[in-house]
């Protein structure tokens, strides 16, 4: 990993994550046209080009939502609530003087009335952002820790992180939606395709069944690399905003070493969270389906700032 | 032939000279934007002064030198953010928050003070305002900086110097660390 920046400037990260969300919609793009397209020969032979501009539009009309309600969305399914004026004041504090120290307004806080620590940040942009933090987070850590973790989460906030994770989940919802379509009407509508014939016809017949079977694979593999990507990023930025990268790392290892699932997190949200929420028990090829690095991992790093 | 290829380098330097200007624009920009969160929270802790100062006073009312320092520092105070420039201004902030610690010195001598919740939570108050104070200075001094060094180096200080972009000065108040050792005096 290259060193960290000498000064935390969102400028530059903001910057950078808009040309990731332009290869991400571009990406996406053409994945949902391949989708698209075997969806359709799967559905009737012939009408797989009807289908592209249906995905796109589909998956449009998803994006645009989510952009405007997709943080109201997270927040309600993880039953996060408002932090009421004057409840939780250290926690407020700590949000508010560390967005200054960012250049943000502070977020809207919310919290999840859950004892597994855990946080997390959604929004389209810092204007219009929320964090969430478990009431675990606020009982088990101490000030420095909860100043670590919430300004990792700012850092998603700032950097614009929040919005590409938006994006991103809802994308890869939709290629889910999808391929979940074709493989259906693969069996509901046996009958009508026995009638081409043609080998020109089975053959991509078998290319779209193959199309629809790895899209959503590679859509959630995506979505998972540019999640444990941003989460190194928010550790580095979030250390260097505290300047003190123990607080963080002291947090990630109280994180670790609770074994309680969130029980309101799901798979869909699980990418969003400070730490992985779920603690499933880890598998072949974990590396590739984790949605966060790995926590020792995460620790070496801010150990070596 | 030979026109077009001139008119294309003076349209590429046209759009490079644009391009240069508005940089140094959107820095400046952001330097005034972080000033602006400074002098929040500037404010925010003159607000919280009268109050605190008449606290103290119902227990300690024989301190008054303590008191009038604080008064005194806070209306200088007030008075370089009229007219002053940053560098004056964080001398006459320096001051007050020197002043403003040792009224928190002198109220640690009142053990009946500090158990009074009004002066607890403007005690709170105000060292939540101080941290906020340091990281809007941190936030500040960061984008002075990238300005700064943008107006002083190749190719954009020449932008720069034709354009009239000066350099802005960074906002220094004593670290609050510094200050966690109070400095009484007795006199």
């Amino acid at each position: 990993m290259a060193a960290p920046p000498s000064r935390l400037n969102i400028y530059d990260a903001v910057a950078a994550n808009r040309w990731r969300t332009v290869a991400l919609i571009t990406v996406f793009t053409g994945l949902l046209s391949a989708l698209g397209f075997a969806v359709g020969e799967i559905f009737a032979p012939g009408g797989g080009l009807a289908m592209v501009p249906a995905a796109l539009g589909l998956s449009g009309v998803s994006a645009t939502a989510s952009y405007f309600a997709g943080d109201k969305l997270v927040l309600a399914q993880s039953q996060a609530r408002e932090l009421a004026p004057g409840e939780e004041a250290q926690l407020r504090n700590i949000v508010e003087t560390l967005s200054i120290g960012l250049g943000i307004p502070p977020p809207r806080i919310y919290v999840i009335d859950d004892t597994a620590p855990n946080a997390f940040a959604t929004g389209r942009d810092p204007k219009h952002a929320s964090i969430a933090v478990t009431s675990g987070l606020i009982d088990k850590l101490d000030r420095s820790e909860l100043e670590g973790v919430i300004a990792h989460e700012l850092s998603h906030v700032g950097n614009h992180d929040i919005r590409v994770m938006l994006l991103v989940t809802v994308l890869v919802g939709t290629v889910a939606l999808l391929s979940d379509w074709g493989m259906r009407s693969m069996f509901w509508g046996r009958g009508r395709r026995d009638r081409g014939g043609a080998n020109t016809g089975a053959l991509i017949l078998i290319l779209a069944l193959v199309l629809a079977i790895l899209t959503p694979i590679i859509a959630q593999l995506i979505r998972l690399a540019v999640s444990r990507q941003r989460e190194f990023l928010a550790d580095a930025s979030g250390a260097l905003l505290t300047r003190y990268p123990p607080g963080l790392a002291s947090a990630l290892r109280k994180i670790a070493a609770d074994k309680e699932a969130l029980e309101v997190a799901n798979k869909a949200t699980a990418s969003l969270y400070f730490a992985n929420p779920l603690k499933d028990a880890p598998r072949a090829m974990d590396g590739l389906f984790d949605t966060h690095p790995p926590i020792a991992e995460r620790i070496r790093r801010l150990e070596a700032m | 032939m030979e026109i077009l290829i001139v008119l294309v380098v003076i349209g590429l330097i046209i759009v490079f000279v644009v391009g240069l200007y508005n940089r140094l624009v959107t820095l400046r920009q952001r330097v005034r934007e972080a000033w602006a969160d400074i002098d929040v929270q500037l404010k925010r802790r003159w607000d919280l002064i009268p109050n605190l100062v008449e606290t103290v006073k119902g227990y300690a009312a024989h301190e008054r030198q303590t008191f009038e320092a604080v008064t005194k520092a806070r209306s200088d105070a007030m008075a370089a953010a009229q007219t002053g420039s940053p560098e004056q201004r964080a001398q006459a902030e320096n001051a007050l928050g020197a002043a403003l610690l040792n009224l928190r010195a002198v109220a640690e001598a009142y053990p009946q003070l500090q158990a009074i919740q009004e002066f607890k939570d403007l005690s709170e108050n105000l060292t939540a305002t101080e941290d906020k104070i340091a990281f809007a200075r941190r936030f500040y001094n960061g984008n002075v900086r990238d300005y700064n060094t943008a107006i002083q180096t190749v190719p954009t200080n020449i932008i720069a110097g034709m354009f009239g972009f000066t350099p802005e000065q960074y906002f220094e108040l004593t670290d609050p660390a510094q200050r966690e050792v109070p400095k009484v005096s007795f006199s």
